[in-house]
């Protein structure tokens, strides 16, 4: 609705609001009249006139030609409601809404906004920001669209690779602010998750020629089918290995699998195909220890060519302390350790310490532990860290 | 719409530059000069003498305070500019990525408030 509106206005407060208005009337009419024979026609059209009166009362008020050129173009269009003209208007509006001009945490808001419609409180408490911040955000963003322009349209076809990177970024993100373990409450981040995974869905509709579109929502369909079982009832972590695999969601699975394969079958070979790739791996296991960590080595390694980073460098060295024992990950580490790029990064210490609890060596473990411990800043890996400190101390004394 | 492209860029680089490259930069700029003038989207252009010769004016409390120079230091300096008329954002964008020291330094895009809104709005 939204989106059809904003093609006929470009306005997106005019739009909204009009939008309201429209169900709003709605309510009022259609039980005394009876519904109209096309309701969703009705309610555009009478969001199109809202918007006409709106514009023409300001124009009257300002004398504004082009307002008075803007009703006249509104007045005459016939309103396309055809499937193919309403999957332009969603793909214009998310285009719009993730356009590189706007800065990305402004698009994500926009997006959560407009695309998922997600009231706005409901948006700051995803992101932990008081309502009062959040509205202003959206505000700022929604009037630098109109004052500077933004086109509600579709990027023209040369760029259409790198503005689609930009639209993946921000459902990737609305994932992984939904999926982090840091804060908010889990109800929210329950609906983070599922938002991003229905943009996904919606997106590989829109354009269902693009295989990495595909690798991207079946990444966020396999990580999500973890979700039940890698926390515990206290929010508490249980590392992938502990995980009692029966909890995996099956039916994601069953989606998230097949729909990589043919992703990468069709060439795709981007970071979030990569990681699906990964991920992939560990959900066929029926057991932790029948993951392939030789192939996750090498996924990793296709990673690291296609955009180096000490983080995944740091993935890479513990799935090589699992495919080739501890000794030759904690080699890896202290390779990064020296080249000081993770400096301060709690997971260093704290996957060093690991391969030390692995191999027996209570006394460095502990030692780790308590440096990720100093630089750790969430509650439920504070507690997670702080239990393996516990076990690291119990063994040492025992010895 | 129109639309002041800001040209930003680093003038101890520029001072550095060999007298070839220099010269290749200036034909780039006629080269692009001359086709938004045909395009149709050039309103005014000029390149600004360097930041040296730049003089600031205050008026507080009714007094005149004349001084040398910008306001703060910093690594590039406004060096130029166009005014264009583009449809939106994405077309101005298009022809500020080919401004020649968009390579070497960066093009700030801004809108300008249309007239008749800012009448409307006192």
């Amino acid at each position: 609705m939204l989106a059809t509106t904003l093609r006929l206005t470009g306005d997106f407060d005019l739009s909204e609001e009009a939008v309201q208005d429209a169900f709003v009337a709605a309510l009022e009419q259609w039980p005394r009249d009876g519904a109209p024979a096309n309701p969703y026609a009705w309610l555009v059209s009478t969001a199109r006139n809202r918007v006409v009166d709106q514009i023409r009362r300001r124009a009257r008020f300002q004398e504004k030609q082009t307002d008075i050129e803007r009703v006249a173009v509104l007045r005459e269009g016939a309103v396309d409601l055809s499937d193919g003209a309403m999957v332009d208007d969603q793909l214009r509006l998310i285009f719009t809404c993730c356009h590189p001009a706007l800065a990305v945490d402004a698009q994500v808001a926009l997006t959560l906004r407009t695309v998922c419609g997600l009231a706005t409180d409901e948006i700051a408490r995803c992101f932990l920001t008081p309502v009062a911040t959040m509205a202003q955000r959206l505000v700022r963003v929604k009037r630098k669209i109109r004052d500077a322009r933004l086109p509600f349209a579709m990027p023209p076809k040369e760029r259409l690779a790198e503005r689609l990177d930009g639209v993946m970024l921000v459902v990737y993100l609305v994932f992984t602010e939904g999926y982090a373990a840091t804060s908010g409450n889990v109800w929210i981040r329950r609906q983070l998750c599922e938002e991003a995974i229905r943009l996904g869905r919606l997106m590989c509709e829109l354009i269902p020629q693009n295989p990495e579109l595909r690798a991207l929502l079946a990444l966020m369909l396999l990580h999500d089918s973890r979700r039940v079982a890698r926390s515990g009832p206290e929010e508490e972590i249980i590392t992938l290995e502990e995980q009692d695999r029966e909890l995996w969601d099956r039916q994601e699975i069953a989606e998230g699998v097949p729909l990589l394969e043919a992703a990468l079958r069709e060439g795709a070979s981007g970071e979030y195909a990569l990681q699906a790739a990964i991920v992939s791996l560990h959900a066929r296991a029926k057991r932790a220890e029948d993951t392939d960590w030789p192939q996750i080595v090498r996924l990793y390694d296709a990673l690291l060519r296609k955009r180096p980073s000490p983080v995944v460098e740091l993935n890479r060295a513990a799935a090589v302390a699992m495919a080739e024992g501890p000794a030759c990950g904690l080699a890896l580490i202290a390779e990064l350790e020296a080249k000081g790029e993770l400096a301060g990064y709690h997971l260093l210490p704290a996957a060093k310490a690991d391969l030390l609890r692995r191999q027996g060596r209570w006394l460095e473990a502990a030692e780790s532990y308590r440096e990720a411990l100093a630089l750790v800043a969430n509650d439920p890996e504070r507690r997670f860290l702080t239990l393996r400190l516990e076990e690291a101390n119990g063994n040492r004394d025992r010895h | 719409m129109e639309y002041l492209l800001l040209i930003y860029d680093s003038e101890a680089d520029f001072a550095k530059m060999s007298k070839a490259d220099g010269d290749a930069l200036y034909a780039d700029y006629g080269k692009f000069t001359q086709s938004i003038l045909q395009s149709g989207h050039h309103r005014a252009g000029q390149q600004l003498q360097p930041v040296s010769t730049a003089t600031t004016v205050r008026v507080r409390n009714g007094k005149r305070v004349v001084t040398d120079g910008p306001f703060a230091e910093t690594r590039e300096q406004l060096g130029g500019f166009y005014l264009i008329e583009a449809k939106d954002l994405d077309e101005a964008l298009a022809i500020a990525e080919r401004v020649p020291s968009a390579r070497i330094g960066s093009i700030e895009v801004r809108p300008l408030v249309p007239a008749m809104q800012h009448a409307g709005q006192t």
